[in-house]
């Protein structure tokens, strides 16, 4: 049995992850508490820093000189961060940032929210650029996820973020410790000093006439071969199922537990989580919202992946949302009274929140 | 005939973007020269901000990395923890070390991170049009202090070396001019020792360089050197102001 933020850091453990540069926030502490002792043990660095603006800058500085890095934080840690992780795109610099999130905005409150979907997903920072982000449902997620996060941040030259809450961060669960070998790619553009070869740069400022179209083509030619390649979604779906449900991370939890209740009632469901929230299964929905004809979204903000889950949608199809976006966790219970109102009304209610 | 004066080894040669007058380039010079006596370059990692001396990577012949606005101590925190064997400095003006990036630099001082802080105090922020620096003198007309800076709504010019000096994780610390060849000769050492402090591995070393920006003083090349004498080292006085047994 391991705590969600203690797997998470085993994970990047086990990942090659050996430098750490964070600043305290609740509720994220444990991961900095745990592996200021951890790191020492396995001949890394831990670094407190004096802000999350010096801790992405640590990360960047880190991750040009080839290791592999990360930081975490929540909500306003990460606000802090936006510059760095514009200029780490920009640079093509690989790299993890965890958001144990908060509610927001402003200094809002420590229980679990969704409400930084928006800033993770849209890259978050100035510029044309998108984050990697994944969403992990349970503690063993914790820990593949940070693995498979560091493989494709390296992989793609691109920042990556987990996404998570204190409800992940907090619980307990068996954890399958899987230990892969580490393979960490031969990183040719690392600045190690120029012995043997030219000298190098790692930069995002780019004067030249065209000279920055061709680079932001180039970083949006990334992103689309992240999304053919590299989108993770969970589907769980009946045959001839009359409903849908969307969900993501902790909330997705309740919503697997309404969708056992309804199916031990008779009802025909199916259940979709992204897991990759960029890339976001845009295909999948499309799909399955085309055959079901019905989706509800569930999500612990104002409706915020619902604006993907409107972009993917087959036309005609209908499309509710139940939201929480205070602090409040969805009950398996009130999920389950709004599929059977909606499955009920059938034609009759219009979209929109419900 | 006997060769005196040549490009050091590790100066790209290429035509400069600075503009006349602008000590920039003899601070570049001098990074050059002191990386080709140590015979570092292999190893050697530039950060600078931004700023008119982001354009490094133009002039020296070495790995570098460009780092946000005022960030380039963190940058170089993470490279050196990576990397220790390697030579890592910033190059900062003091907009960016002053002012964003003021946290940064302290921090990292105080920390005493094992890298050289290559400060270009030009008294305004040279690359956005000449504004108001933390490091302007009071009475100095820039574009956003058009009466000259006051006292009153602007605060005092920043002494960052002093300041720097006091922190207990500084081994070296040092402020420079470059408007004479005696200073200039000065500086050498300076530098040469700044280098040396992080060769031996001792901690945080730093130099400050007074420098001319003709272009936002609206002064001519000679005006700007006299400026210097009379009117900025009186306030920023030069000098070694930290040297720890050990260090330098
Ligand atoms: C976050 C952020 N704010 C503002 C700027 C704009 N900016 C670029 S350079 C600069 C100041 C440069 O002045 P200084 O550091 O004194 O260096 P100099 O150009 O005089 O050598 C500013 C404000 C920026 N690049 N990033």
């Amino acid at each position: 049995m391991l705590q969600g933020c203690v797997a998470l850091a085993e994970g990047a453990i086990a990942a090659g992850c050996r430098y750490y540069f964070g600043y305290p926030i609740t509720p994220q502490n444990d991961i900095p508490e745990y592996l200021s002792g951890r790191l020492p043990q396995v001949g890394g660095v831990f670094i407190q820093a004096e802000s999350e603006i010096a801790s992405i800058n640590m990360l960047l500085g880190a991750s040009a000189a080839g290791a592999r890095a990360m930081t975490s934080s929540s909500g306003p840690g990460i606000s802090l961060m936006q510059e760095g992780l514009s200029y780490m795109a920009g640079s093509e610099l690989p790299g993890l940032v965890v958001n144990i999130t908060r509610i927001g905005p402003g200094l809002g409150g420590i229980a679990s929210s969704q409400g930084d979907y928006w800033q993770a997903t849209r890259g978050g920072g100035h510029g044309d650029y998108r984050l990697i982000v994944l969403a992990p449902n349970s503690v063993q997620e914790m820990y593949d996820l940070t693995i498979k996060a560091f493989y494709l941040s390296d992989k793609y030259r691109n920042p990556a973020m987990i996404l998570a809450d204190a409800i992940l961060g907090q619980m307990k669960e068996p954890v399958r410790l899987k230990k892969p070998p580490v393979e960490i790619p031969h990183k040719p553009w690392a600045l190690t000093g120029a012995s043997g070869r030219k000298a190098q740069i790692i930069k995002s400022l780019y004067l030249g006439d065209g000279e920055m179209e061709e680079h932001n083509w180039h970083l949006y030619e990334k992103y689309e071969q992240l999304q053919r390649r590299d989108t993770l979604v969970e589907i769980d779906v009946d045959d001839n199922a009359d409903i849908l449900l969307i969900s993501f991370g902790s909330c997705s939890r309740m919503v697997q537990s309404a969708v056992g209740m309804a199916r031990s009632r008779g009802l025909k469901v199916g259940f979709v989580r992204p897991i990759t929230l960029f890339p976001f299964p845009h295909d999948t929905i499309r799909e399955l919202s085309r055959e079901v004809g019905r989706v509800l979204t569930v999500e612990m903000n104002t409706g915020q992946m619902w604006d993907d889950v409107r972009l993917s949608l087959h036309p005609g199809c209908r499309a509710s949302l139940l939201a929480r976006p205070g602090g409040g966790i969805p009950s398996p219970a009130q999920i389950l009274s709004k599929m059977e109102k909606l499955l009920k009304a059938g034609d009759k209610v219009a979209e929109g929140i419900c | 005939m006997q060769k005196v004066f040549a490009r050091p080894q590790s100066m790209l040669e290429t035509t400069s973007h600075f503009c006349p007058g602008c000590h920039h380039g003899t601070v570049h010079r001098l990074l050059c020269e002191a990386i080709d006596h140590y015979g570092i370059r292999e190893n050697t990692v530039g950060v600078p901000g931004v700023g008119c001396g982001v354009f490094l990577y133009d002039y020296i012949d070495i790995d570098v990395c460009e780092a946000p606005h005022g960030r380039a101590p963190a940058v170089a925190t993470g490279m050196k923890r990576v990397a220790p064997e390697n030579f890592i400095f910033t190059y900062q003006g003091d907009g960016d070390l002053g002012a964003i990036g003021f946290s940064e630099v302290v921090h990292t001082a105080n920390r005493g991170e094992n890298i050289t802080v290559i400060f270009v105090n030009n008294s305004v922020y040279g690359m956005t049009g000449g504004q108001m620096a933390p490091t302007t003198l009071l009475g100095q007309r820039t574009t956003t202090s058009p009466r000259g800076r006051d006292l009153r709504n602007d605060g005092y010019p920043l002494r960052m070396t002093e300041m720097l000096a006091a922190l207990e994780g500084v081994v070296f610390a040092a402020r420079v001019s470059l408007h004479t060849a005696a200073h200039v000769k000065k500086a050498r050492k300076a530098v040469m020792k700044a280098f040396h402090t992080q060769l031996e591995g001792t901690g945080f070393s730093f130099i400050e360089f007074i420098s001319a920006c003709p272009t936002n003083w609206n002064l001519s090349s000679q005006e700007s050197v006299n400026r210097i004498e009379k009117e900025i080292i009186p306030y920023y006085k030069t000098g070694i102001f930290k040297e720890k047994d050990g260090g330098g």
